[in-house]
């Protein structure tokens, strides 16, 4: 067991399905969905509206129970690795408390996970820098601009230590401009903290600039039907997007995107 | 800034006004018998124009008090006598008040206990709410003399029946507020504490409790004037001899038309005064927390 351990991936789906039974008969939301996520991959998720992205994270991260398959997170059920606090968890929309700062938002995971008042400042400072909000510590949520909020509540999952950061559409409500200088710092960020990402989008400019692996889905039933290894070097540029190699992966998830949606584009 | 406030005082004061010059024509309509009355008791022809007016408006025992009767029996009342003396309305103002606050204190309290029983518990969910909707739809007033009767027999009365019965009617707006209040966060946040493996104690303290401090607030002002009803209520059966309720019921029962209007006037008075404390501790406290802007 010993050997396999070291090598053992952090998120391994094998057979997944997740069927969500509502009144209108059951949403199959994933369907036979085999994955393996090694440590320091970047891992984005890109598919239809529909194709069971957000489900696939929250099961990762416990929050839906699959109902059928195996699904482990660093070798445990994921509900034994949410206790762990194994995650960092961003959602869509920022979420921060408005009756706390900036601050007091990045606390919080740190308050209940029990650190001293200093380790809480310390790391404090550590991830705005790292997420470069310095000074805006004592600023409410609502004195923050919708990008600065979200880069606050990403600040937010890296202040404890988990290895593994879950992201669901980050920057789905932000325009281009702000989304590209965002997209550069969560590489820097990724570089720096060597953390294994997953990150789900709609964008597939996004998707190429980030990854190291790309997860293409399909949906009724959601399932993966590509997925793409990266050739791109860990260090990226932004103009790399103009590059051959950037425009054939794109070109690819395209396909992919496309062969998925059938008859139905 | 002057011009913004003036913009929102204009409306009001019409309305005042409007409301003040009705007031005064109805009691020229409703008084006028009486003048007519008295003159004919007398045998002589009744006033007319001014005259009549002016009679209408200064009768010690008239169906309709005018405005400035009861301003002056207020102002009389409340600044012109030892605020110990049995006829002062600071006196019995602070009765009432007294068990208002008491029954306030009660009622929050008890309101806010079981809207987190309510939150934390499968079966108080399911049962509490209907026995609370049931209890505010019997007539405070039926069950009042009640309350008082059997509080007496155990050796309970004055300020402690009255307050019971305020709480009785301001513990209500302050569960429903703060069940809709503790609810309020959506699921993102509740799951964003289960990705910290958050325990209910730490949600309730971290989350729930602070997201629903502006419904509390609301409740608060609609228990407060629920509560200072209760106190007037409860002062109503036992035919008590200090409170405003007393006043009300003393001025009945001897035809003081200005009195009961005075003691009205006064009890709306302190209402607005406790509402508006709310308020400013309100704005205080969203101010401190972020939440106002
Ligand atoms: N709690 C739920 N109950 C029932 N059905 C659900 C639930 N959550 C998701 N679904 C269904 O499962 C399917 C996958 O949903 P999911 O949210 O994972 O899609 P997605 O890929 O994240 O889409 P989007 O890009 O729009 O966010 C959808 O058909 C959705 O209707
Ligand atoms: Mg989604």
């Amino acid at each position: 067991m010993k050997d396999t351990a070291s090598a053992s991936p952090v998120i391994e789906a094998k057979n997944l399905q997740l069927v969500f039974n509502t009144n209108d008969g059951p949403v199959h939301a994933l369907k036979d969905v085999n994955l393996t996520i090694n440590k320091g991959d970047f891992v984005s998720f890109i598919g239809p509206s529909g194709c069971g992205k957000t489900t696939f994270l929250r099961a990762i991260a416990a929050l839906e129970t699959p109902t059928g398959g195996t699904l482990t997170v660093n070798g445990m059920s994921p509900d034994e690795a949410r206790r762990k606090r194994a995650y960092g968890y961003v959602f869509q929309a920022a979420g921060l408390y408005p009756w706390r700062t900036i601050a007091g938002n990045i606390k919080l995971p740190l308050e209940i996970m029990g650190f001293s008042k200093a380790e809480q400042d310390e790391r404090v400072a550590r991830v705005l820098e790292l997420v470069e909000l310095t000074g805006f510590g004592k600023k409410f949520p609502w004195q923050l601009s919708g990008g600065m909020q979200q880069r606050a509540s990403i600040a937010r999952a890296l202040a404890f230590d988990a290895d593994l950061l879950l992201m669901d559409e980050p920057f789905g409500a932000l325009d281009e401009i702000v989304r590209d200088r965002l997209n550069e710092e969560v590489l820097k960020l990724w570089a720096r903290t060597g953390k294994t990402i997953g990150f789900v989008t709609h964008s597939i400019p996004e998707a190429v600039y980030l990854s190291t692996k790309i997860v293409v889905m399909s949906p009724r039933p959601g399932r993966i039907t590509d997925v793409i290894d990266s050739p791109l070097p860990r260090e990226r540029p932004l103009d790399i997007r103009d590059s051959r190699e950037f425009i054939e992966i794109a070109h690819r998830v395209r396909e992919g995107l496309r062969a998925g949606h059938g008859d139905h584009e | 800034m002057s011009g913004g406030a003036m913009k929102h005082v204009l409306p009001v004061l019409t309305v005042v006004a409007a409301i003040i010059a009705l007031w005064y024509a109805a009691a020229v309509g409703l008084n006028r018998a009486w003048v007519y009355d008295q003159a004919e008791r007398a045998g002589v022809a009744p006033a007319s124009g001014m005259a009549l007016i002016a009679e209408t408006w200064s009768q010690e025992r008239p169906v309709l008090p005018a405005p400035h009767q009861v301003a002056v029996e207020l102002v009389k009342t409340t600044f012109g006598m030892a605020p110990s003396s049995k006829r002062s309305l600071v006196y019995h103002g602070w009765v009432t008040l007294s068990a208002t606050l008491l029954g306030f204190a009660i009622g929050t309290g008890l309101g806010i206990l079981l809207a987190v029983g309510i939150l934390h518990n499968r079966a108080m969910d399911m049962s509490v709410m209907p026995w609370a909707i049931a209890s505010q739809t019997i007539p405070i007033l039926a069950i009042a003399p009640m309350i008082i009767v059997v509080l007496n027999s155990v050796g309970l009365q004055g300020l402690v029946p009255k307050a019971i019965i305020s709480a009785y009617l301001s513990f209500f707006p302050v569960v429903v507020g703060m069940v809709k209040g503790l609810r309020s966060p959506d699921q993102m946040q509740l799951d964003l504490l289960k990705t910290y493996n958050a325990s209910n104690t730490e949600a309730f303290w971290k989350l729930r409790l602070p997201a629903s401090m502006p419904y509390l607030f609301t409740s608060l002002k609609v228990g407060m004037a629920a509560s200072l009803v209760g106190a007037i209520v409860g002062e109503l059966p036992t035919g008590a001899v200090a409170g405003l309720g007393a006043r009300l019921l003393s001025g009945s029962y001897y035809g003081q038309t200005v009195q009961i209007w005075a003691a009205l006037f006064a009890a709306a008075i302190v209402a607005a005064g406790m509402v508006m404390l709310i308020g400013v501790m309100e704005r205080r406290t969203l101010k401190r927390m972020g939440m106002a802007r």
